[in-house]
């Protein structure tokens, strides 16, 4: 009979993972794509890229205030937010093709949580020591040395965090204006919430969540099984070479027993805790630190490397059977996902390359709906607005048809008329409009207004109605 | 249900409430530790948030309408009063220049003209709206304000008078004109014929030589002699396609009759001078505003 006094746990507490240094190949690339990565995330805001006198010359902005987003060459409006869609499909689709090909190795070399945590783990070992010292440390009771090793590993921690979220409002305001509003504590509120609201995210998820994050809160990790298959990289041990694993004794010869000689290296490097020799799991990012670990063991074995190395389960197989497979890059899923990628980047580019620099939108009024003249004819009133996207101060003639005998009036300050209505550049022109007309035979007639640029360019057309009875 | 029978139940440790229903015993589960620790939490926020906030009803006190204030010194009255101090702050900035400069300078001036506009449409929509309308097209004995037909005139000067001092108003500069119950003075069969009279020629034809000279008679002193109206009296324009309240002929001949007198309030001394002029700048900037 089930014990059913004893209380259940719904919640498992994760043991903390203190990763061994480590050095090698992945290792190497891991620390020049954190590097590469963290430098632009601090640096892009502070490049400049020159637009003229009527916009911002930041290269990456997103100005909330002004409704603006900038990047290098292109410029969007907010109702163009979907091209915002357009990239998260993008970095879907790349994400999807590159996983496909080589695995995770976003997981592994690129995601913010992986190079986050990556730092955090360098700052806890150059300051506690390596995984042992550290474990131990850990265990300990408070003394002396314990609290100002963590102390000091939590405040520099805080720093990395506070920097971090420092650099993300860069993003969205004029970098050297707000770096030296900074540095005067000089800040609004919602600079300063973010500025927290980050610094403490990211100490939260590089300090304490870290692989948490990519077992439990990542959905990535969960559907990524559905972007596998037999040719896609993975991290492999070759179980039929490290088999039967074990310690060896130096009398002990390499015959009748596997290469793997159970020094459990390649765990105690392993960022997210796990024996990459219980085979493909989930919880592996794909970083290769293991295979690293592996290989400066057997170099010292004078055995051959490649114990555990970037596999695919294809060639798996075909080494079990004693042949060799080639992996295919060229495949029907790497396919699928290259033409789903240049169809969207395709569209994205067309509807950059055809996007105009002028948009008009005429809203017809609703009260009244039209207004009956002491003459017999009959007027109506328009909010028309006229988008001009160029970087220069532009004229635009405003002309309709599809009425008899209208004719068009501004309403306004000065003595604005159709034939020149003045708009700024890179903004918005609001006018009132008024088509006068004799009353024509239909109740809503349809009307056709044609926006030209005096200067000449792309000319918009927009159809509205004309009412004069109920 | 009997006496206490407290016990401790086998399966979970906890102890029962005593209760029991066909067997069915209570358990006394103690409260959640998270539950408690925020329950207590709340208790001692609750008692900071009544030192610092007002809290309290009292009959009399601090607050504007009774009650404690609290440390903090903050109520809504003093947030509204902050706000409005705040608006009235943020007008300020172009009253000054908005009540100096003339109507013609304002509608050359971009600023001046959004922020006319701006009070005019939100003081339209307090005031004027009831009647007028929201989009200011009037109601049958309430005239379209959208139109090109003014009974007091449709310049910006004209419309602040008629705003500010009204039409049969209280007031004594105000507007005025009434046009007389004509059923004493004229015989029934003369009336009908002077209806007749207007409808044709407000659609265009001749009318009769009676009708005509019972008009010239009767009404051209006011309305004039071309049926046009006159705006010093306010008088109509009988020959346009707008009626006031109906273009039917039945209808003129009640208006002949005993005729329905319309009142604009006088905004003088309701509203400040300021908003009137705007609600003058809006209500001409509607389209049929004149020169």
């Amino acid at each position: 009979m089930t014990d059913i006094s004893a209380p259940q746990k719904l919640f498992k507490k994760s043991p903390r993972i203190f990763p061994k240094r480590v050095w090698g190949r992945f290792r190497q690339i891991k620390w020049i794509a954190m590097v590469v990565l963290l430098g632009l995330y601090y640096t892009l805001p502070f490049l400049r890229w020159d637009r003229g006198e009527h916009a911002p010359d930041q290269a990456i902005l997103i100005d909330m205030v002004h409704q603006r987003a900038y990047f290098f060459f292109i410029e969007l409006w907010p109702q163009e937010v979907f091209y915002l869609a357009g990239i998260m499909i993008l970095a879907a689709f790349a994400l999807f093709f590159a996983t496909s090909l080589f695995g995770r190795i976003w997981c592994g070399y690129a995601c913010p949580q992986t190079v986050w945590t990556d730092l955090f783990v360098w700052v806890e070992r150059i300051i506690q020591g390596d995984r042992m010292k550290r474990l131990k440390l850990h265990k300990a009771p408070w003394s002396f040395d314990k609290i100002w090793k963590m102390a000091l590993t939590h405040t520099l921690w805080l720093v990395i965090g506070l920097f971090t979220g420092g650099a993300w409002v860069f993003y969205f305001n004029d970098a050297p204006t707000l770096l030296e509003h900074i540095l005067r504590f000089d800040v609004p509120w919602s600079v300063l919430v973010w500025i927290l609201s980050l610094t403490f995210s990211t100490y939260l998820m590089a300090g304490f969540a870290r692989d948490q994050v990519c077992n439990y809160m990542c959905p990535y990790a969960r559907f990524q099984s559905a972007m596998f298959d037999k040719n896609t990289l993975i991290i492999g041990y070759d179980a039929e070479r490290g088999e039967t694993r074990g310690r060896k004794r130096k009398s002990e010869s390499w015959d009748d027993r596997g290469h793997c000689v159970d020094c459990t290296a390649c765990v105690q490097v392993c960022p997210m805790g796990i024996d990459i020799r219980d085979g493909l799991q989930m919880s592996c990012i794909a970083c290769g630190l293991c295979i690293d670990a592996c290989d400066n063991v057997m170099e010292k074995l004078d055995l051959p490397k490649n114990l555990i190395r970037y596999d695919t389960s294809l060639q798996q197989e075909a080494r079990a059977s004693g042949g060799i497979e080639k992996t295919r890059l060229i495949r029907p899923r790497t396919i699928y996902y290259a033409m789903l990628l240049s169809a969207v980047s395709a569209l994205m580019l067309y509807g950059l390359i055809v996007r105009s620099e002028t948009e008009i939108h005429i809203l017809h009024d609703r009260n009244p709906l039209f207004v009956q003249l002491s003459d017999g004819s009959v007027r109506n009133g328009y909010a028309v607005k006229i988008l001009n996207k160029a970087g220069e101060d532009r004229l635009f003639r405003l002309t309709a048809r599809g009425i008899e005998g209208l004719s068009l009036r501004i309403q306004g300050v000065g003595d604005v008329t159709p034939d020149a209505l003045p708009v700024y550049a890179d903004s918005v022109g609001h006018f009132r409009l008024f088509v006068t007309a004799p009353k024509p035979k239909d109740k809503r007639a349809e009307i056709e207004f044609l926006l030209e640029p005096v200067g000449g360019g792309d000319s918009p057309v927009y159809d509205s109605i004309f009412v004069s009875g109920k | 249900m009997s006496e206490n029978k407290r016990e401790t139940d086998e399966f979970t440790g906890t102890e029962t409430t005593g209760h029991e229903w066909d067997g069915i015993k209570e358990l006394d589960t103690p409260m959640p530790r998270w539950w408690l620790i925020v329950f207590y939490a709340c208790i001692i926020w609750s008692v900071g948030y009544w030192w610092i906030y007002p809290a309290w009803p009292t009959l009399s006190g601090a607050g504007e309408r009774g009650g404690t204030v609290g440390s903090a010194n903050w109520t809504q009255y003093t947030q509204l009063k902050e706000s409005q101090a705040e608006i009235s702050a943020r007008r300020q900035e172009f009253q000054g220049e908005f009540d100096a400069a003339s109507f013609a300078e304002i509608q050359q001036n971009p600023a001046l003209f959004a922020f006319g506009i701006a009070g005019g449409r939100a003081a339209f929509g307090d005031n004027c709206a009831t009647c007028h309308g929201t989009g200011g097209a009037g109601a049958p004995g309430y005239p379209n304000l959208n139109d090109d037909d003014w009974l007091w005139g449709g310049s910006v000067d004209d419309i602040y008078v008629t705003v500010r001092y009204g039409a049969r108003a209280a007031h004594e500069e105000t507007r005025f004109s009434e046009m007389p119950a004509f059923e004493d003075m004229l015989e029934t069969g003369e009336i009908g014929e002077m209806a007749r009279f207007i409808t044709a020629r407000a659609a265009g034809a001749e009318g009769s030589a009676q009708g005509a000279a019972l008009y010239q008679d009767n009404c051209a002193v006011c309305h004039g002699e071309d049926l046009k109206g006159l705006r010093e009296y306010g008088a109509p324009n009988l020959v346009d396609t707008l009626w006031l309240y109906s273009a039917s002929e039945a209808e003129i001949v009640t208006q002949i009759n005993k005729p329905k007198h319309g009142l604009m309030p006088a905004w003088d001394g309701r509203l400040d001078d300021t908003t009137i002029r705007q609600l003058a700048l809006f209500v001409h900037s509607l389209g049929g505003g004149e020169e």
